[in-house]
């Protein structure tokens, strides 16, 4: 693209560029993005900044009538009552867990699950494909209560409890990760030509040093993807924990600064905005490291898929 | 090292049959080149010898033993693909030494046969890039090389050039044939260009239709095609057909192409056609180099006549000239300082000796 810009550039340099000449349709087209993206950058910007701001004030401060957008008397007075507070890391801790195993999980599943479906033609393979993005078409508001009483038949029949244990969500996380980084994964292994997998069969790998030696190298980008999915969706789930979980000690990042930085009426927030900000964190590192991979895995799924 | 056969071979998917029942021996050492139109089924062939489609009913042996149900990489072959089918995450000696590592081989033998490979097809530079570092030459070498590493019973080629430009899959052509003269393996190669047949195969299996339509040396099939089909599809321009009737004349034939127009047909084939006099559904197959400029000294078995070019097309070599003959587009090869003109007459010597006499009814030559 650069290329093709410079000669339009010094060739318009001299005069202008007639109407509806390529050069001066790109001019406009460039403003008119520029535009957008100014507006959405600083639309979607605004909120973070607003808790970075009121992060940094003292509880007085927020509730005084000054201007909100500005920090008169700044404090780390927030961030260092949360991090010493052993109930937040805690709920940090259980957050980790809980993301960094139904990540796991999700990919053990998946991507077998990926590479069966879109490379081994077996008796209803396309319709189960289907079958397996209709499952994440169903809105987790209408699960949670059937999944509540199954959970509590379960524990009826086998005396195993699970809820109110944060366990209970590496089993229901993955309901809504590894239907989706399923399919992300069978548009990006279907990308990859037939002719590869007969090769490495020719050559002679087993399906299953197909999938490891050759398979999954190749749809890396695509298989960051779904990682960095699979983590920020069990990050920041935020129903199913509310649902399952009540005890403290249980409770994982967003539900514990809800229900205990938010005491009766009383909203702590400079607190609250403190442990979102930093809870916001370890995705943000995720994304900033796999930036590239993740668009070029999402980009090739979209078209593939 | 190892003849392949196949016996009775039929391929069917739900409602189509892709391979009739063929039957095909490929003796060691022979390379054989499968060639015909788009869905003819020699890719479908190509590829149940591989192992990479079952097979609906017949047998292929390789090396006398029955593959069938032997899966691709218990056949002892190896396959280069028209898309080369690198793995991309591999350097080129990674790539070839896959199969080698796969079966557990010593590294030091497998650093030998690379090398090796590496030496016959030119590529020693190229051993620590990557796929996408290399041209598309480069790439068809990598995957022979891939191929001969393994040093495999039979190699399987499925179009192997039809993804390089025209020059260099020229160049990759008299490539493959000096990898054969050096490694002699037993070769079946598929390919829709039947300059590509002709040029390499010891042999050359014309498919038509999922049928085998000619098995045979190239010089067989240019020179004595036994069905309507082979005799069209080898040689370019492909060969004229010509409507025609047989007629009595005096103690011999002669092909009567028009009221005006007709040929007698040289002694020694007089005998051969004579049954058909009554035939009236005749083609006469004549090349486009047996349609030449009239000489000044006439050979037996040329006739001389003269036709109003439609078009000329000048070849730099020779000149292409095409005229109409009894409803049909005839093409020739003259001189190209013959002086054919567009529109203009010439004087043209059709060359009888090499001759074809088609029923058109079964399609075969007579």
């Amino acid at each position: 693209m650069a290329n093709v810009a410079i000669p339009a550039a010094t060739a318009s340099a001299g005069r202008r560029p007639r109407y509806g000449s390529m050069s001066r349709n790109r001019q406009w087209a460039l403003r008119w993005s520029y535009f957008f993206l100014v507006v959405f950058a600083f639309f979607f910007l605004l909120p973070p900044i607003y808790m970075l701001v009121t992060s940094l004030k003292t509880s007085a401060e927020i509730s005084a009538a000054t201007n909100p957008w500005w920090v008169y008397h700044p404090t780390l007075e927030n961030y260092r009552e949360l991090l010493t507070s052993n109930q937040y890391l805690t709920f940090f801790r259980n957050s980790a867990i809980v993301s960094v195993t139904v990540v796991t999980i999700t990919m053990l599943i998946s991507v077998p699950a990926a590479f069966a479906l879109s490379r081994m033609k077996f008796w209803g393979s396309a319709t189960l494909a289907t079958g397996v993005f209709l499952t994440y078409l169903i809105p987790e508001t209408l699960l949670f209560l059937p999944l509540f009483k199954m959970f509590a038949v379960f524990n009826e029949w086998t005396g195993i409890q699970l809820i109110n244990r944060w366990w209970v969500l590496l089993v229901v996380y993955p309901t809504l990760t590894v239907p989706f980084c399923t399919w992300i994964m069978i548009g990006y292994f279907a990308s990859i030509p037939k002719e590869l997998d007969e090769a490495a069969l020719i050559d002679g790998a087993t399906w299953t040093q197909t999938l490891t030696k050759i398979f999954i190298p190749v749809a890396l980008p695509g298989l960051i993807a779904a990682t960095i999915f699979a983590f920020t969706v069990s990050w920041a789930q935020f129903l199913y924990p509310l649902a399952f979980t009540t005890s403290s000690d249980q409770l994982v990042l967003p539900v514990g600064i809800i229900t205990t930085l938010i005491k009766g009426d009383v909203f702590n927030w400079g607190q609250i905005m403190t442990g979102a900000l930093l809870g916001a964190a370890p995705p943000l590192i995720i994304y900033a490291f796999l930036m590239d991979y993740y668009i070029a895995g999402l980009t090739a799924g979209a078209t593939k898929g | 090292m190892a003849e392949v056969r196949l016996r009775k071979v039929i391929k069917r998917y739900e409602e189509v049959e892709a391979v009739r029942g063929i039957d095909l021996d490929i003796s060691d050492h022979e390379f054989v080149v499968l060639v015909g139109p788009s869905g003819c089924g020699k890719s479908t062939t190509l590829r149940m010898i591989a192992g990479l489609e079952d097979i609906t009913d017949g047998e292929i042996l390789i090396a006398g033993d029955i593959v069938n149900d032997v899966p691709p990489k218990d056949r002892d072959i190896a396959m280069v693909f028209q898309n080369y089918a690198l793995y991309p995450h591999m350097t080129v000696e990674q790539n070839m030494s896959f199969g080698l590592r796969l079966k557990r081989y010593p590294k030091a033998e497998i650093r030998k046969r690379v090398e090796e490979a590496a030496r016959i097809l030119d590529i020693k530079d190229l051993l620590n890039r990557k796929p996408k570092q290399l041209s598309g030459g480069q790439r068809q070498r990598v995957a022979m090389g891939r191929a001969i590493v393994r040093n495999p019973k039979v190699f399987l080629f499925d179009e192997p050039l039809s993804n390089l430009d025209a020059k260099l899959r020229v160049q990759m052509r008299t490539e493959i044939k000096k990898v054969h003269l050096q490694v002699r393996t037993t070769t079946v190669y598929v390919t829709h260009d039947q300059v590509e047949a002709m040029t390499l195969a010891d042999r050359v299996v014309v498919m038509n239709n999922g049928n085998i339509e000619q098995v045979g040396t190239p010089h067989q099939l240019y020179h004595s095609p036994q069905t309507r089909f082979v005799a069209g599809f080898i040689g370019s321009p492909a060969m004229n057909f010509i409507p025609c009737e047989m007629e009595e004349a005096g103690a011999g034939l002669t092909v009567r192409l028009t009221d005006g127009l007709s040929f007698p047909v040289p002694p020694a084939r007089a005998d051969r056609y004579r049954r058909h006099t009554r035939n009236g559904k005749l083609l006469l197959g004549l090349r486009p180099e047996h349609i030449t400029e009239a000489g000044q000294h006439i050979q037996p078995g040329e006739v001389p006549f003269e036709a109003r070019l439609d078009v000329t097309e000048p070849m730099g070599m020779e000149t292409l000239v095409y005229f109409p003959l009894n409803g049909t587009q005839v093409c020739g090869r003259v001189n190209p300082n013959a002086g054919a003109k567009d529109g203009a007459p010439l004087k043209l010597a059709a060359d009888l000796n090499n001759m074809h006499l088609i029923d058109e009814a079964t399609g075969r030559v007579i």
